[in-house]
């Protein structure tokens, strides 16, 4: 049993790390990426179907999902309208049979930035239709704060910008959002290697949710593993608290008793 | 009568449900769908009369992030 289990939603996940599905160089990858990292959860998304014609690659998927055991986390990626989002994670909830969602509402195309002013009222509807939602947002104080007001229980800051793999470009906003929020916070997107992953579970971040830094590595199997560790390495840096930085040089070996030692150099 | 599904025109015979559109084009289960950018639960599918110029959705799941 996981002492220390991230709890979401008063639901707990023995893993910190959520995984994303998208751009993996074959579905056997994903397998091995999925089995390697233990993710908390798997986000899956959904596209219109092409009606009249079996799609193999798209029920492979799906039994791929189902095969895993893990927990889905649909999202309403791509969408740009507060219908639409609030229509497409209903229908996610019945495909998926879940009510989790990855609430994604774009504002922007070029950096994929949510559109913050409609994703309160979204998560507002959403949350009164029972759903267990997860926002994707920025890194905006205010506006995680009446994400939570509106009643999500986490809410999932960008580090950067989607797939960029950047890391987080504004430490100070992300460890003040830190310090001033007590639900759990997952980092959404923008980091591209572990020691970001790291970086974030440090100043007391609750998880990361991964795709793109994952999959589009050289081998993907092997940096599924290495985030997850990474993860977990930070998630125990956090807990074991960090020393103070100081900033003068001070010996680790104890001085007292040094042999040979006085005062005047040696002529 | 003429729809959109999927963004493709579709042509039904008049009083055609979503049930009835669903059947003729073979949708692959696991799906939900919408018309006219409203969610449609699985089990209203029989009862939902389609008119002239409706837009359907048809998804599906896929990989996502």
């Amino acid at each position: 049993m996981n002492s220390d289990p991230l709890v979401l939603y008063g639901e707990s996940f023995a893993s910190r790390l959520l995984l994303g599905t998208s751009r993996y160089p074959s579905p056997s990858i994903l397998g091995s990426a999925i089995a390697r990292a233990q993710p908390a959860m798997l986000t899956a998304s959904l596209r219109r179907q092409n009606l009249g014609q079996p799609d193999v690659l798209a029920n492979g998927f799906w039994d791929l999902l189902r095969q895993t055991g893990v927990p889905v986390l649909p999202n309403t990626a791509g969408c740009h309208g507060l219908q639409e989002a609030i229509t497409t994670a209903h229908m996610a909830r019945e495909v998926f049979d879940t009510p989790w969602i990855k609430l994604e509402l774009i504002g922007d195309d070029y950096t994929l930035q949510p559109d913050t002013l409609n994703l309160v009222e979204a998560a507002n509807r959403l949350v009164k239709d029972g759903f267990k939602v997860l926002p994707y947002c920025t890194e905006d104080l205010v506006l995680c704060q009446r994400l939570v007001d509106v009643g999500c229980q986490a809410v999932m800051p960008w580090a950067a910008p989607i797939g960029t793999g950047k890391g987080p470009i504004n430490p100070y906003a992300m460890q003040v959002l830190r310090e001033r929020l007590s639900v759990p916070l997952l980092v959404d997107a923008g980091l591209g290697r572990p020691s970001h992953a790291c970086q974030v579970m440090e100043w007391g971040y609750d998880a990361v949710l991964l795709n793109t830094a994952v999959a589009l590595a050289q081998d993907p199997v092997l940096m599924a593993g290495a985030f997850a560790d990474a993860v977990q390495a930070g998630r125990s840096a956090f807990l074991g608290g960090a020393m103070l930085e100081q900033q003068a040089a001070q010996p680790s070996t104890p001085v007292l008793g040094t042999p040979f030692w006085h005062h005047t150099q040696e002529q | 009568m003429n729809v959109l599904i999927n963004n493709i025109s579709q042509t039904l015979p008049a009083g055609a449900t979503l049930a009835d559109a669903v059947a003729l084009l073979q949708a692959q289960p696991p799906f939900a769908a919408a018309v006219n950018k409203a969610f449609v639960p699985r089990a209203l599918y029989p009862q939902t009369a389609l008119q002239d110029a409706d837009r359907i959705e048809i998804i599906h799941p896929v990989t996502g992030g």
